[in-house]
């Protein structure tokens, strides 16, 4: 952490062993509620203690701690106390050692158990934090600028609903996908790094299965996150694509997410195409690798999102920000106009949302109509839901509205 | 040390001072330093150690109240008339007195609007409840 660079506890590896400490204990038929919050308070204990008294074996002493504070919260008599002991001693005794593939399977264990799927996304998205990312409770509530007695709430609700569910069962990866990617996108500015935490979670999945769309949405996350440094400026004021210093863009980054979405896209077969964030990252790759927004290879960008509208019946309705997407890029492989007829048909489906409006100001940007622009963006700063956003859409509706008034006629 | 809601209106309170364009239509620098300045008074209440919360909501509302049993709730349809008071955010403060409370609501009244121009907008002044025990 900033400014303890003498610190010897090193967070990240700390939080890495919450995943494989908590599979340990559910396997050895803990209950995942109380085993959690026991590990929690373990963590919470580490972070305390380690700076000063760092542990000789980190993975055994958690175990140890956690287990005993499992059998505190469980022990009614005084009786059983050396009985315990006991136990504790031999849970940490019969730790196995560790190794890749083991630590692969915890987490995708707990990953399943996370996002379970008669959880509310936010629970799935809470819980994964906490026993997956090994988060403080208090770091998740102010990732999301909630009180911290809310979140705890909120993971000890979503652990109670887990409760006489069977956990051993393979889960949805659909959903732990979505729920990573969730998480990727609740952050960038945020006190805690939701986004780098979200990369550091999908390269764990993405280890622990062979199912390309994990790599898929590994290479999304990377490729989007390269941009990160150029997204704002200096006074933290949105720079849209088209206008960013790409020299600022994270090139060691995107030479990874690009690796790895080739990986991906390599086990692509007749019955298995790419899925939808395989496509997602093809797009984010090829902003990437244009020198220049006029350097960028439009008619590729439109044939992957012809493929990510394909994906869905009835994507007007069902996937609209694929429909509206592909939008823009019609509107710069067939023309402006093109473009603009093509948002006509998310009318119905999102036509009061904010986006809906700032992709029609775009489009009659790039057509040349300044004041149909200026409108169009003042609509969508109307709608905003984000403040940032809001400012920017403000700026570019005065900005258009500047060039309407300059122009002749 | 009470506490005080600063709210700013999208619509509704006295007469404007004076009235302006929807920002939107200002000149681009205008548009900046009005944002600037925003930026600069949340700096200056942190600094001051008055700084308790601020936020932004947008224009879009909905009033709804209780169906009766086994029913949806009753929403009303459609924007209210122009005329109903509208929020368009607040500064939330703590502060020793009603008179730095109103010295503050003054100092964010005084942003810059089109042309440079001071907006002398009217800011809602609200006390917080306390709900600490009251003092035997």
């Amino acid at each position: 952490m900033a400014g303890r660079p003498a610190d010897p506890l090193d967070e990240g590896a700390l939080r890495a062993l919450v995943p494989r400490v908590l599979a340990a204990m559910v396997r050895r038929g803990e209950q995942f509620d109380a085993a959690e919050d026991a590990l929690q308070e373990a963590l919470l204990e580490a972070l305390r203690s380690w700076p000063e008294h760092p542990p000789r074996d980190p993975r055994a002493w958690l175990t140890t701690v956690a287990t005993r504070r499992l059998l505190d919260a469980r022990r009614s008599e005084a009786a059983r106390h050396r009985r315990e002991e006991e136990i504790v001693e031999e849970a940490a005794r019969a730790q196995p050692p560790p190794t890749a593939a083991a630590a692969e399977d915890d987490t995708l264990f707990l990953l399943f158990c996370c996002c379970h799927p008669d959880l509310s996304p936010a629970s799935q998205v809470a819980l994964t934090l906490r026993a997956v990312g090994g988060l403080t409770t208090r770091e998740i509530a102010d990732a999301f600028y909630v009180p911290e007695a809310t979140m705890a709430q909120r993971i000890s609700r979503a652990k109670r609903t887990l409760r006489g569910r069977r956990l051993d069962q393979p889960g949805d990866l659909a959903v732990v996908l979505r729920v990573l990617y969730l998480v990727y996108t609740a952050g960038h500015a945020g006190r805690v790094d939701l986004a780098g935490e979200a990369i550091r979670l999908a390269r764990q999945l993405a280890a622990a299965t062979d199912e390309p769309e994990a790599r898929g949405l590994l290479a999304l996350m990377l490729l989007n996150h390269a941009r990160l440094p150029a997204r704002l400026d200096a006074e933290g004021r949105i720079v849209t694509l088209d206008r960013q210093d790409r020299s600022r863009w994270d090139s060691r980054e995107i030479a990874e997410g690009v690796s790895i979405l080739q990986s991906a896209l390599a086990q692509q077969t007749e019955e298995r195409p790419p899925g939808r964030y395989q496509i997602e990252a093809a797009i984010a790759a090829l902003h990437d690798d244009a020198a220049s927004a006029e350097e960028t290879d439009w008619p590729q960008i439109l044939s992957w999102y012809d493929d990510l509208v394909a994906l869905t019946a009835d994507p007007a309705r069902r996937d609209p920000a694929a429909v509206l997407g592909r939008a823009v890029a019609v509107g710069h492989v067939d023309g402006a106009a093109v473009g603009l007829r093509e948002t006509e048909r998310l009318r119905e489906s999102i036509g009061d949302r904010h986006r809906w409006h700032a992709v029609r100001g775009h489009l009659h940007e790039l057509a040349g109509d300044p004041s149909a622009a200026a409108a169009a963006y003042a609509e969508a700063a109307r709608r905003a839901t984000n403040v940032a956003e809001r400012d920017h859409l403000v700026r570019q509706a005065a900005r258009q509205h500047a060039r309407a008034d300059a122009a002749p006629g | 040390m009470p506490k005080y809601l600063l709210l700013k209106h999208y619509r509704g309170g006295p007469e404007p001072h004076r009235p302006f364009p929807p920002m939107d239509q200002w000149a681009p620098g205008d548009v900046e330093a009005h944002i600037a300045f925003q930026r600069h008074v949340v700096e200056l209440l942190q600094e001051n150690g008055e700084y308790v919360d601020a936020q932004a909501l947008t224009p879009t509302r909905t009033w709804v109240r209780y169906g009766g049993p086994d029913a949806a709730p009753v929403t009303t349809d459609g924007p209210l008339p122009e005329t109903s008071d509208l929020i368009a955010g607040w500064y939330m403060i703590d502060v020793d007195s009603h008179e730095r409370a109103l010295e503050l609501a003054a100092y964010v009244s005084s942003e810059p609007g089109p042309g440079g121009e001071t907006m002398y907008e009217w800011i809602d002044v609200r006390e917080v409840m306390s709900g600490a025990p009251p003092e035997e």
